[in-house]
């Protein structure tokens, strides 16, 4: 396809590709026309208005996100007819909206009061819609909070919620003046088929889908006495809390983190990436004994392909969507949800500490977790386990809060027995991870020796392809594992829900062969979470996914099995992978959920 | 004596040559058919005026296997009811019409999207399509056609929401281009008529192009038919040559009283008494100014009429009409209907009333479609002729 169009956009000349529109045509010569209903991530919808711009010739305005380039076209963005009627729809916007931005979570952060400051919306407004208008908010999910009155109906979580995450939670209800951002019979967003993923968070340009915050909980924790606060960070958290603290994307800065968080005043900082690793020795035992099951002793109670467990949003998809799928998925809990347990039972002996003085905070890059923490079964330590989730956002909200330059914090190290991690634990962060360090060990178990693959970077589960597929030949195994000779292990890797429901579909229909299928809620896997720095993209995503393999790459051990922590809490305290005390801790069980 | 405008008896005439004229069609050669249509200068009925022949040529000349041809009958625009007289008493001329469209486009389903207040049509329509099965199978014309019921949504009868309805999702226009007949219903070439327009290609098709093309003028050929309703002893349906000026029309059908005209339902423009003389019905010209388009709702008003109780009705309508899909329509309608009610209680100045006809024309050049561009049209011709009822 070379056949180029030529057009004029402020009287500059631009060469694009066919089908281009007018918007990607203006971004190819750096002039930036404002958008708002537009996002990389979502098909185009071109119905906010705002990105509209003049042809000459045409009378009425064109919608440049929308619009394809045509040869000839020349195309103003910044004439007396564009400005006019573009801030005359930002006006009606703003009226529209509730807009006390002071007191509000996203103020300084918002899409909607940039370009009302840009534009000047003075005092002459129109007539303010929200006065009219008696709305509620939803806080009633743990995740996310929802407020109708600051939605100004660019519909991005509508199309993140159906197209990328195939939930469609929210949908859009009624029409005119009552036309609205909606869910199935306008139920609260916990009672319906919402995962928590915070896609929809991630992508709204306004304060109307917010996460709930725990912040004050937290520093109320921090400064109570006789309280011991731990805090664990999940492995995306790293190579994404600099973008919310003004660094270019894919920064690592697990150093500054650790060092950030003890001046936050946490009694200890350890390491999710530990669990992450002692998930993969739970999760990669409980393949093989599944396989061994299947293929050895042809019991046919036991069902394959086994799906991981770790993403929250994924697990409620799967509740809800395919609960006849829920024997295939992992009993093993999450990282954080591991860790949690062990913090009040493990760590908690370890230090010296009574669990009913502990608390346990997590910092994640999901909206997700901080609904898994508060699920009924996450209380193994007898108390709950996770007691609050922060999202990356929060922890840079802290961070600021507390007055910390972290651009120029020195690096410091997580505090030990729960804060050792490999390199496979690190690669949790981003799809395909789970799956390389799984195979990294379960391979190495069943055979005595290493992947067959370069640096241990298997190359065919990494990276953005939505749906990938990679085999592993079991050659010359251990005797223990004889049954496996010459087996070829199946596995696949999906990313965003909407893969996931894919990939599922071909399960449940018996047209997938795979034993084992990492599933991550997330476009991207945990690093593109819906807790992570805002705005979200594809390269910004990239950037991240190449800062997770530096990390991995620049780690001792690469090895989960190989982490002389876990090995520790083997010996010391769990004893035995799959053992009793790893199933009263570290494993759980799951709930068939409603379709709506 | 008053000379009354010239009524004229092509639509509705009682004529039944639906076999004679599907043998004679796919006879010939298409391009000779599509030639015919476009040397009539039939042009859409439903109000927007795209020449038929080119639309059936463009959709005939896309590349895809599945092809439909689609009947417009969601006649939603506030003080039309035409359609609904030509499917009742004619709709054998409509489904001819369609028939021969698709046999041109290469079409083997059509579609009727029968507005849902109109329901009470259905039985006696699928009669007639059973029957006119029986016809398209003794010609050998693979085609079958089916009633697809609307809900009620004025959204609706906008051609790309239509085909978002029947795709079973929310009524809401598309962005164009794409245009429907090369992607239409199913992501498919498709022709959508409104029903008079296919009812006239039925007469075309009879009489011949140059019988069409003699009635009217320039750009605006043929016959329309309008739906009169308002202050007027003889509210109804009437068949009228294009190109009249509405002080004839209002000499014919007007109370003696009359002081405005509503041409072309909530989405057209109101006509002062003053410019009743220079105006005439029809596509000729610039959209605004002498010569107004309409789908046929004609709508008088006497002197006894507050002006602003009429546009505070459209503004209703509208609020609640508008998709709710782009800001200038959803939240532009909002305002208006806020504004003037603000201006008339003194809330709002009376110069408030020149924002909000800058607003009106924001709302024209940004608006998705054609709902949320054409409210320009009736609140700024109400505003700018009876300014003074807005406010006092």
């Amino acid at each position: 396809m070379s056949d180029k169009i030529n057009l004029k956009i402020d009287n500059i000349a631009v060469s694009i590709h066919s089908g281009a529109t007018i918007l990607e045509a203006a971004r190819k010569v750096n002039i930036r026309i404002p958008t708002l209903c537009y996002h990389e991530d979502l098909c185009v919808a071109g119905n906010c208005r705002v990105c509209v711009v003049e042809q000459s010739g045409s009378d009425r305005l064109l919608p440049s996100c929308a619009m394809p380039v045509a040869e000839g076209m020349e195309i103003h963005t910044n004439s007396m007819k564009v400005r006019s009627a573009r801030k005359q729809i930002i006006e009606l916007l703003v009226s529209e909206h509730r807009a006390d931005c002071t007191r509000c979570y996203k103020n300084g952060k918002c899409e909607l009061q940039e370009l009302a400051s840009e534009y000047i919306i003075g005092d002459n407004g129109f007539i303010d819609l929200v006065a009219h208008k008696g709305y509620t908010i939803d806080n009633f999910s743990p995740s996310i909070i929802k407020d109708d009155s600051k939605c100004i109906r660019c519909q991005r979580c509508v199309r993140t919620c159906d197209q990328l995450q195939s939930i469609s939670a929210l949908t859009v209800a009624h029409k005119g003046e009552d036309m609205k951002i909606s869910s199935f019979f306008d139920k609260p967003m916990f009672e319906v088929v919402c995962t928590n993923c915070g896609q929809c968070v991630n992508r709204c340009p306004t304060g109307a889908l917010t996460e709930k915050t725990y912040l004050d909980e937290v520093w109320s924790a921090l400064n109570a006495e006789h309280k011991h606060v731990v805090v664990q960070t999940a492995p995306a958290v790293r190579i994404a809390l600099g973008e919310a603290l003004g660094m270019p994307p894919g920064e690592i800065v697990t150093g500054k983190m650790v060092t950030a968080l003890r001046r936050l005043g946490f009694s200890s900082v350890l390491d999710t990436d530990f669990t992450a690793d002692l998930t993969i020795i739970e999760e990669g035992n409980e393949l093989l004994q599944r396989l061994k099951k299947v293929v050895k002793e042809k019991d046919t109670s036991v069902r394959l392909p086994m799906t991981t467990s770790c993403s929250p949003g994924w697990v409620k998809f799967i509740e809800h969507a395919f609960p006849e799928l829920l024997p295939n998925v992992s009993t093993a809990k999450s990282p954080q949800q591991m860790f949690g347990a062990l913090a009040k039972t493990y760590y908690a002996q370890k230090i010296g500490v009574d669990p009913k003085d502990m608390v346990s905070v997590s910092v994640m890059p999901c909206t997700a977790k901080k609904y898994e923490a508060d699920r009924p079964e996450m209380r193994s330590s007898g108390y709950k386990d996770v007691d609050y989730v922060l999202t990356t956002r929060e922890l840079a909200l802290m961070i600021k809060q507390a007055g910390i330059d972290f651009a120029s914090l020195p690096d410091d190290e997580y505090d030990s027995i729960m804060g050792e991690s490999s390199g496979a634990a690190v690669i949790f962060g981003a799809t395909g991870g789970v799956m390389e360090a799984a195979l990294r060990t379960a391979y190495e178990l069943v055979t005595g020796r290493e992947v067959p693959f370069n640096g241990l970077n298997i190359t065919p589960v990494r990276g953005m392809e939505s749906i990938r597929e990679a085999t592993i030949k079991m050659e010359k195994v251990l005797p223990e594992w004889d049954f496996l000779e010459g087996v070829e292990l199946k596995t696949c890797v999906a990313h965003g829900l909407s893969n996931a429901k894919h990939v599922m579909e071909a399960v449940r229909d018996g047209k997938a062969e795979y034993h084992f299928i990492e599933i991550m809620a997330c476009p991207g896997g945990c690093l593109g979470g819906g807790g992570q720095p805002i705005p979200t993209s594809p390269e910004i995503r990239k950037k991240r996914s190449e800062a997770i393999y530096r990390e991995d790459a620049l780690k001792p051990i690469r090895k989960s099995h190989e982490n002389p922590e876990v090995m520790h809490l083997y010996e010391a305290f769990l004893k035995a992978p799959l053992g009793k005390k790893s199933h009263e801790l570290l494993h759980t069980h799951y709930t068939e959920r409603n379709r709506y | 004596m008053k000379k009354n405008l010239q009524r004229l008896d092509l639509i509705f005439k009682n004529e039944h040559d639906t076999e004679v004229i599907l043998r004679k069609t796919i006879g010939r050669k298409c391009d000779d058919v599509i030639n015919d249509l476009i040397s009539s200068g039939l042009k859409g009925r439903g109000g927007a005026g795209f020449p038929t022949g080119l639309k059936w040529k463009l959709a005939a000349e896309a590349n895809q296997p599945d092809k439909f041809v689609i009947c417009n009958a969601d006649e939603g625009e506030p003080g039309t009811f035409k359609d609904r007289e030509i499917l009742s008493s004619v709709p054998h001329k409509v489904l001819t019409g369609m028939a021969v469209c698709a046999h041109i486009i290469g079409a083997k389903k059509g579609f009727i999207y029968l507005r849902g207040e109109y329901k009470f049509l259905k039985p006696s329509l699928q009669k007639v399509i059973d029957d006119f099965h029986v016809l398209l199978d003794d010609l050998k014309i693979d085609l079958r056609v089916a009633i697809f019921l609307g809900s009620g949504a004025y959204i609706c009868g906008e051609e790309s929401a239509l085909f978002e309805s029947m795709e079973g999702k929310r009524g809401e226009p598309r962005n164009k281009p794409p245009f429907p007949t090369d992607f239409g219903y199913k992501g498919q070439p498709t022709v959508i008529n409104n029903v008079e327009t296919l009812a006239h290609t039925y007469s075309i098709l009879k009489y011949g192009p140059d019988k069409f093309k003699d009635l009217g003028v320039q750009d605006s050929r043929g016959s329309k038919v309008f739906s009169v309703s308002g202050d007027t002893p003889i509210p109804g349906i009437y068949e009228l040559e294009f190109g009249m000026s509405l002080q004839k029309f209002v000499d014919d059908f007007g109370d003696g009283d009359s002081k405005a005209v509503q041409v072309g339902g909530a989405s057209g423009f109101c006509v002062p008494r003053k410019k009743f003389e220079k105006t005439i019905i029809g596509y000729q010209g610039k959209l605004r100014g002498t010569s107004l388009p309409t789908g046929g709702s004609m709508m008088i008003f006497n002197s006894s009429r507050s002006m602003y109780n009429v546009l505070h009705n459209y503004l209703d309508f509208f609020v609640e009409e508008s998709c709710g899909q782009c800001t200038p329509c959803r939240v532009g309608t909002q305002q208006l209907l806020l504004g003037i009610q603000a201006v008339k209680k003194g809330e709002q100045p009376s110069s408030y009333l020149d924002r909000l006809l800058d607003l009106a024309e924001a709302m024209r050049v940004t608006a998705k479609c054609g709902l949320g561009q054409s409210v320009a049209n009736s609140f700024s011709s109400i505003v700018e002729n009876f300014r003074e009822e807005m406010i006092y």
